[in-house]
């Protein structure tokens, strides 16, 4: 019974991280159609705000929660501007500069700090489910994805600027006729998404090592859910995240974690062989 | 003959005598440390090639090429290692990586994902392999008697013997002629396979798949086969490489390989063979050069490459350089004063360049 409940709270915080990590890369890619593979750089440059910052003496939740998406985000939009607004409608070439700029940020940040792993504490302490302890701090990863996830929801639904954004992909020319500059709405898009990647990267930083090349470990799993999700962001990056959660945490409490990695994988291409625009791509299309 | 037919001719024996030129004077002009450098340029020259084959031709956009160069590269150092003698092991180092890209192909072009989801899988397939391969330290990960090792790879890897005889391994000269010579003959071999009926198809399905689709031929089969070649290329690659360090780490599989092939070939030239060649040379030197120093990180320079690439010249040196050498004749015309009033019919009759 303990067992039960602490595998039920680890897939929720496995869940938690996958949402995290994903809707950055959504948001990017389901409004925008490019593929950002700077997203786990973007995560990197996040985390290393937290420990920078936290090192400097701020106060540790400011250092996680509100400097990371606001760094993060502002990068974004400076490469908006320098590299991507080049690139738009042309795939490929976007797929190849992101990756431009994530070897980049990664061999920049190695010049800058060296490749040495950091790290924070976490700020809260641990909690017993019966026999077994489980940290508390999963309970703030699943309380920021929630939020996240909300908070994105809300933005698209309920805002004027969420309606804009929305009208300007579905059709750009339309929304340019009726006075939305479509470019003003890809920077702020692209900022967005690297204000979340930012974000996850802040959140993450007390569990993982922050070190220059720290995307990579979290970039494929990111990858495949979005890929799995499809279309809706928000909905997309839910389902896609809860299915690939529990696949992977099941697997990575019966073996290893690379072997839920593996397992995430081998689930995700067997889902996209069958759906290949990914679950909202056949199911709950309307959805967001 | 028609004249672009000509043309393409004259390249490829311009290019295989210059490269047969290489192969037998390098290990005359070269120094022994030169040689083992040109050797290492040739296996990823090799890999280049799979890479420049599989993108520019087949238009399908593999990010985790090194998947198939490290597949290859391991299934040769474990069956060697069993084995002792190196004939066999080289066609598993093909084979391994042929039959891997066959799979995932298999998923990947039969459900029909676009051409981005493609660029993904791809990349996370690498990325995990890496972290898997990654995980294997300790004495229980053992093929027969080949350790993983984890982290730290494989070392001491027994270097190719002459065909067939295990007690009689390979000089450094002996495996510069291996290198250079398969790679010679790789070039030859994909010059050859494009210009069968199937490379034609390939290109066809490049340039428009609806239409060939509607043709008769089947994308998917021609992308999964073209597929299925590249990482055959890329496990021989893979196989050189491990035997010019006689050592192979989890990094053949890291997406700083595949990045590098990736700027190989934008770097050489997209949809050409020689270019992505020539890119792989120039870059690794440069590499070479640039790690000597350690003030700034080689992936900085690395990324910037890409980005100015994609950015200012998306087409490559060597079309570029080819363009401007095809203009000159063109500019010493104009830089003639030209008769007033009489247009010259020939160049004005000339068809626009249709380009893709």
């Amino acid at each position: 019974m303990d067992l039960a409940g602490l595998l039920t709270f680890n897939v929720l915080t496995g869940i938690a991280t996958l949402v995290l990590i994903t809707l950055g890369l959504g948001v990017i890619y389901g409004m925008m159609r490019i593929i950002n593979l700077a997203h786990g750089e973007f995560m990197m440059l996040g985390a290393y705000t937290a420990v920078m910052a936290n090192g400097a003496g701020v106060n540790i939740w400011v250092a996680m929660l509100v400097l990371p998406p606001l760094v993060v985000g502002a990068v974004g939009l400076i490469l908006e501007r320098t590299v991507i607004r080049f690139l738009y409608g042309r795939m490929m070439d976007t797929m190849l500069a992101t990756w431009g700029i994530s070897l980049g940020l990664i061999g920049l940040i190695t010049t800058l700090y060296g490749n040495v792993v950091r790290g924070v504490s976490t700020p809260v302490g641990s909690f017993e489910i019966g026999r077994y302890g489980a940290s508390l701090y999963s309970l703030v990863i699943v309380a920021t994805a929630l939020a996240a996830l909300t908070g994105m929801f809300l933005l698209l639904r309920m805002t004027k600027f969420g309606l804009i954004l929305r009208a300007t992909m579905q059709n750009p020319r339309m929304a340019a006729a009726m006075g939305v500059s479509p470019d003003r709405i890809y920077m702020a898009t692209f900022g967005l998404g690297a204000a979340l990647a930012g974000l996850a990267g802040g959140v993450l930083a007390p569990i993982s090592g922050v070190s220059p090349s720290m995307g990579a470990a979290y970039i494929s799993r990111a990858f495949i859910t979005v890929l799995g999700g499809g279309p809706a962001i928000v909905t997309g990056t839910g389902l896609a995240s809860s299915v690939f959660g529990v696949i992977n945490e099941l697997v990575s409490f019966r073996t290893t974690p690379v072997i839920g990695d593996v397992a995430l994988l081998v689930a995700a291409i067997l889902l996209i062989r069958v759906l290949p625009q990914g679950i909202t791509g056949r199911y709950l299309r309307r959805s967001l | 003959m028609n004249p672009v037919a000509r043309r393409s001719a004259m390249g490829f024996l311009v290019t295989l005598g210059v490269m047969l030129t290489i192969l037998f004077g390098a290990p005359h002009a070269l120094d022994t440390f030169g040689l083992v450098q040109a050797t290492g340029f040739a296996a990823l020259a090799m890999f280049a090639l799979s890479q420049g084959f599989i993108w520019g031709y087949g238009g399908v956009m593999s990010f985790g090429q090194a998947a198939f160069l490290g597949l290859g590269g391991y299934a040769y150092a474990v069956s060697v290692i069993n084995m002792g003698d190196s004939t066999l092991p080289i066609l598993i180092a093909i084979l391994v990586p042929t039959l891997f890209a066959g799979l995932l192909g298999y998923f990947m072009f039969y459900g029909r994902i676009s051409d981005a989801y493609i660029g993904v899988i791809t990349l996370t397939v690498s990325v995990i392999l890496f972290q898997l391969v990654n995980t294997t330290s300790g004495s229980q990960y053992r093929i027969g008697e080949a350790e993983l090792g984890g982290f730290n790879g494989i070392p001491a890897i027994p270097a190719l013997n002459k065909l067939g005889d295990a007690g009689n391994p390979l000089d450094n000269d002996g495996i510069w002629y291996a290198a250079m010579g398969a790679l010679i003959l790789v070039y030859a071999t994909l010059r050859w396979v494009l210009a069968s009926r199937f490379g034609r198809v390939v290109v066809a399905i490049r340039e428009n798949e609806t239409r060939a689709q509607l043709i008769g031929y089947d994308p998917r089969l021609y992308k999964l086969l073209a597929f299925m070649i590249s990482g055959a290329v890329a496990g021989l690659a893979g196989c050189l490489y491990a035997n010019w360090g006689g050592f192979i780490s989890p990094t053949v599989f890291g997406l700083s390989m595949s990045a590098q092939v990736i700027i190989f070939v934008l770097v050489g030239g997209l949809g050409t063979l020689v270019g992505p060649m020539l890119g792989a040379v120039l870059i690794q030197w440069l590499i070479i050069e640039a790690g000597s120093q350690n003030v700034v990180d080689s992936n900085l320079g690395l990324g910037i490459v890409l980005v100015a690439f994609v950015l200012l010249i998306p087409q490559g040196l060597l079309p570029v350089v080819r363009t401007l050498l095809m203009r000159i004749p063109d500019f010493v015309a104009k830089a003639r004063p030209a008769r007033d009033g009489v247009s010259d019919p020939v160049r004005d009759a000339r068809p626009a360049e249709v380009r893709p």
